[in-house]
């Protein structure tokens, strides 16, 4: 099994490196960008796939790959 | 009384801990190496500064999972005093015994300068001696030490007088000028609800020695020491023994 996982600050968390981004995006000719958010995107492989599988990896995103008192975090399974 | 200071792999305050715990009579300072799994002869933990794990993932993520973790988070349950100096407070709070979170600095600047730090509560065990008010100076040097919680765990840390130190400008005002990293309300240290954990971003550990600027964070060190004696006199089995 392939899993997506996308780490993204939460919306009260203050994002000062979307924020630069988004100035820069401004300032380079897009003044339609309104807000940019910067997460992390992590691409696993895992042997085997079954809902076992799929719950102690949703168990390590919330303890491992995400901090759940700053980030949220979404799992996207791809079978192979 | 014996302290022991956590080595994970890419600490780098490690030395500088053990030096300005040696320093103080009384106290004597040890390694530990990360994969150890128990912290029985000692008398309080440090976890020092640096960049474990390379601070991937999230800084602290990776070594809050280290084997003497285990030990850090029972012992500190069990009521040992535990200090977390910048790094080592990250990891005391992606290990739960801390609240909230440290995330990039607002300016998304390294800080490395000699701040001014006003305590916020009157003789915590980590702060014996220093009235509310006292202001310490001390050196900051972090990427990643913007505290933040959220608004529900912030009035309880401020409910429960859980904020130790705060940044201050040299008159100990707590303005936003004076606050290097945007650390909600100038927050600079917290301890837990039992006050026996204790996590800052500035380093006592590079402000034990006048010669070094400012001997302000020995008096941290110092205060652990006497909270234990007090703490030990208190249990009937008296003061602890000195180590020359």
């Amino acid at each position: 099994m392939k899993a997506k996982v996308i780490v993204t600050p939460k919306k009260t968390v203050l994002d000062p490196q979307g924020n630069a981004v988004r100035d820069a995006m401004r300032h380079l000719g897009m003044p339609e960008v309104r807000n940019v958010r910067i997460g992390k995107y992590l691409e696993i492989d895992l042997d085997g796939k079954n809902v076992d599988l799929e719950k102690r990896l949703d168990d390590l995103c919330r303890d491992l790959l995400s901090n759940p008192v700053i980030e949220e975090y979404s799992i996207e399974r791809l079978s192979e | 009384m014996k302290f022991a200071v956590i080595q994970f792999p890419g600490s780098n305050c490690d030395q500088d801990c053990i030096a300005a715990i040696n320093g103080i009579a009384g106290l004597h300072a040890e390694y530990v190496w990360h994969k150890e799994t128990s912290l029985r002869d000692f008398d309080a933990i440090v976890l020092p500064g640096g960049f474990a794990y390379g601070d991937y993932l999230r800084c602290g993520a990776i070594a809050r999972f280290s084997p003497i973790m285990r030990a850090v988070v029972s012992d500190a349950r069990a009521g040992k005093l535990v200090l977390g100096t910048c790094n080592g407070f990250q990891i005391l709070c992606e290990a739960g015994l801390l609240p909230g979170a440290l995330v990039r600095n607002r300016s998304l600047r390294f800080v490395c300068e000699m701040v001014t730090t006003r305590v916020e509560v009157a003789n915590s065990p980590f702060m014996h001696g220093c009235s509310e008010g006292t202001l310490l100076r001390l050196p900051i040097a972090h990427g990643e030490g913007c505290f933040f919680a959220d608004p529900e765990t912030l009035r309880q840390l401020n409910r429960d007088r859980q904020v130790i130190l705060r940044y201050s400008d040299r008159q100990g005002r707590i303005v936003p000028e004076a606050n290097p990293n945007g650390s909600i309300e100038n927050i600079a240290g917290i301890c837990n609800h039992e006050r026996n954990v204790f996590g800052l971003m500035p380093h006592p550990d590079r402000a034990s020695d006048a010669r070094l600027g400012s001997a302000d964070g020995a008096k941290i060190f110092r205060s652990m020491m006497e909270t234990i004696n007090a703490n030990r006199a208190e249990a009937g089995s008296g003061p602890a023994k000195q180590v020359a």
